[in-house]
């Protein structure tokens, strides 16, 4: 089993979700996320006082999946996401050791 | 409040109802400043101390309305004794006063003056939390209130107003509050500072206002109210000058707020909300002293310099080092300030009084009251209150403790936080014993993200068994199980199997969270 997490532009979260659902992945997390890359930040002003803001939204997608999709839904997540323009984030896996599925206690791909 | 000339004949003045109704609606109309002045204050705050800044104002209408009705109408507005006092001792307990006794040579009731003036006296010390944003004590505040409205506001106020009062007397212009209200607010903001001290982390630490939209709806309530507290302060209808106070009062806010956005343009690039916020305030309070004195045209004068001088004023924190949070000094003394001088330049003597500027021919001689009002308010002011806090602060410590300056004075003076939107309301769980309700919540309610679980008896669902049915009622056993975790329930129930996973899909609402890491880079 692999975990792919892919961090992108919020609005492109919808977009990647339908890849992934026709795909026929079951299930995905999402978080809310903020950081930055080549991007940067962007500057802002209260009253006077400048305040730059480092950490750009982003939204975090995390998918378990089995070996053999793994490289495929990569490619689909990124194409998904991308916009061409500088931000679109990134998209890595890992290797998984266990997966359990918490209502039956089913282990491995079982639990995917 | 008007200076000299009231209208009606002094001898037979009888009650006027529509006065009378338009002094009522002008009443509620000040009070509503307070409320907005707190959400005005409040979005500017960071989130762990928004509670804190609304509850500073507000208990300024609890403390304030009972100690005007004790004593403070009496030192304020009873039989003046040297120019400097009234008798506190008159109107005490607002007892004794006749259905329809007049106030003064008016044609409205005591009892409406009097209740006008309160709302005045509730606003003024209000004003000064701003500067001391997140990190006094609760109780050291409301002390200080009752003190500063007893030795400050209300003495002050008769030196501005009542028949007698010493800056009354010498021909002070003061419409509605120029030196009163806003420079007495401001001066002592400046006076408590220096007890209490700096933020902790000032010029250092990102404190950006939470929720500008909050500070933009007290702004617009400000501006609403504000009619009433300029219109008003005339204290009738017979002969227009309440609508000349009315008309200032719209175009020098306007003229202010574009002001100061011209400023911010040239100086830091963009037109910011909160610069239309506050150049709007800066225009208010710029307007208040003057706004029975010059003409719409003057008033175009004083809201544009107001606006672009506030402007300019609310960086000086930064260069001289003292936190005035949310820009009291910057905004209500500087603004104060500028109206009260400016109306030395722009009366045209023929509105409320026959007192001509300097720009209508009226030479020096108006200015020169002016400043006398500003300066003898001001250094009133700055010391008693410098003087009230320090008495408290080594009474009881104005300040709350490092930790729970950290942590927020939300927790620790009043046990709330304002929001919650994290999908695990903070991992929160009721207390043992709280309820019957607290087992089943603490049982799965946390868990599943369920939000705060208060205790509430009812919980446990309607026994469809094990799992799923415990889940679902203990989120209803909150009674607000936050949103994410209450769809996340239903979904997994829907979903029934299978599917664990894409319960995460309900999420994706709720705003995100403050990102800690923005640096300031220029003061």
């Amino acid at each position: 089993m692999k975990l792919i997490t892919a961090v992108i532009k919020p609005y492109r979260l919808d977009e990647v979700k339908e890849a992934l659902q026709s795909f026929g992945v079951h299930g995905l997390t999402v978080t809310e996320a903020s950081g930055y890359g080549r991007q940067r930040g962007h500057t802002e002003v209260y009253r006077g006082a400048e305040y730059t803001v480092d950490l750009v939204p982003k939204v975090r997608i995390e998918v378990l999946v089995d070996d053999a999709d793994a490289d495929e839904l990569i490619d689909i997540v990124v194409k998904a996401a991308r916009t061409g323009k500088i931000g679109d984030g990134k998209v890595w896996s890992l290797p998984v050791e266990e997966a359990v599925r918490v209502r039956t206690g089913e282990r491995g791909p079982d639990a995917l | 409040m008007p200076p000299g000339i009231m209208t009606l004949a002094a001898d037979e003045a009888t009650l006027s109802p529509a006065n009378t109704g338009f002094m009522l609606i002008c009443t509620a109309l000040v009070m509503l400043m307070t409320p907005a002045l707190a959400f005005f204050y409040g979005g500017m705050v960071r989130v762990k101390s928004v509670l804190n800044m609304l509850m500073m104002s507000f208990i300024s209408l609890g403390i304030v309305t009972v100690l005007w009705v004790l004593y403070g109408f009496g030192i304020a507005f009873g039989q003046d004794s040297g120019g400097f006092l009234g008798r506190p001792g008159d109107f005490a307990g607002l007892s004794g006063i006749g259905l329809t006794e007049l106030w003064g040579t008016t044609s409205i009731p005591v009892y409406v003056f009097a209740a006008f003036q309160l709302m005045f006296a509730v606003i003024t010390p209000a004003l000064i939390s701003g500067a001391l944003a997140d990190r006094v004590k609760f109780t050291a505040w409301a002390l200080f209130i009752a003190l500063w409205a007893t030795v400050v506001y209300f003495p002050v106020a008769h030196w501005v107003w009542a028949e007698g009062g010493w800056l009354f007397d010498l021909g002070v212009i003061d419409f509605a509050g120029g030196t009163a209200v806003h420079i007495n607010a401001g001066a002592a903001a400046l006076g408590v500072i220096f007890v209490v001290g700096r933020r902790i982390g000032f010029k250092k630490d990102p404190m950006r206002p939470h929720n500008l939209p909050l500070v933009m709806l007290g702004a617009g309530l400000l501006w609403f109210g504000w009619f009433g507290f300029n219109a008003g302060s005339w204290l009738n209808n017979d002969d227009g000058v309440g609508a000349v106070a009315f008309v200032n009062t719209q175009v020098a806010t306007a003229a202010a707020m574009l002001g100061w956005l011209g400023y911010e343009k040239i100086r830091h690039g963009s037109f910011t909300t909160l610069g239309a916020a506050s150049g709007a305030v800066a225009g208010l309070v710029a307007i208040t002293p003057a706004c029975g004195a010059v003409s719409p045209l003057g008033a175009i004068g004083v809201g544009v310099i107001a606006g672009v001088l506030c402007a300019m004023a609310v960086g000086l924190k930064y260069r001289f080092g003292y936190d005035d949070s949310l820009d009291v000094v910057g905004v209500h003394l500087v603004g104060g300030i500028a109206g009260s001088l400016l109306v030395g330049l722009f009366a045209t003597g023929g509105v409320q009084s026959d007192a001509k500027g300097l720009f209508y021919g009226g030479g020096l001689d108006q200015l020169g009251k002016q400043a006398v009002g500003v300066v003898s308010v001001l250094l009133y002011s700055l010391v008693i209150s410098f003087l009230l806090a320090k008495i408290i602060d080594v009474l009881m410590g104005f300040r709350v403790s490092e930790d729970e300056e950290v942590a927020g004075v939300d927790q620790a003076a009043h046990a709330e936080t304002a929001y919650d939107f994290g999908g695990t309301g903070g991992g929160v769980v009721a207390r043992a014993g709280a309820g019957a309700g607290a087992g089943a919540a603490s049982a799965s309610g946390p868990a599943l993200g369920g939000g705060p679980s208060p205790s509430r008896g009812k919980g446990q669902g309607k026994g469809q068994g094990e799992a799923h049915g415990k889940a679902r009622g203990a989120s209803r056993a909150t009674g607000r199980g936050t949103d994410t975790g209450d769809r996340a329930n239903r979904a997994e129930e829907a979903q029934a199997t299978d599917k664990e996973q894409g319960a995460g899909e309900g999420k994706g609402q709720g705003p995100a969270p403050a990102s800690g890491s923005e640096k300031r880079v220029d003061a």
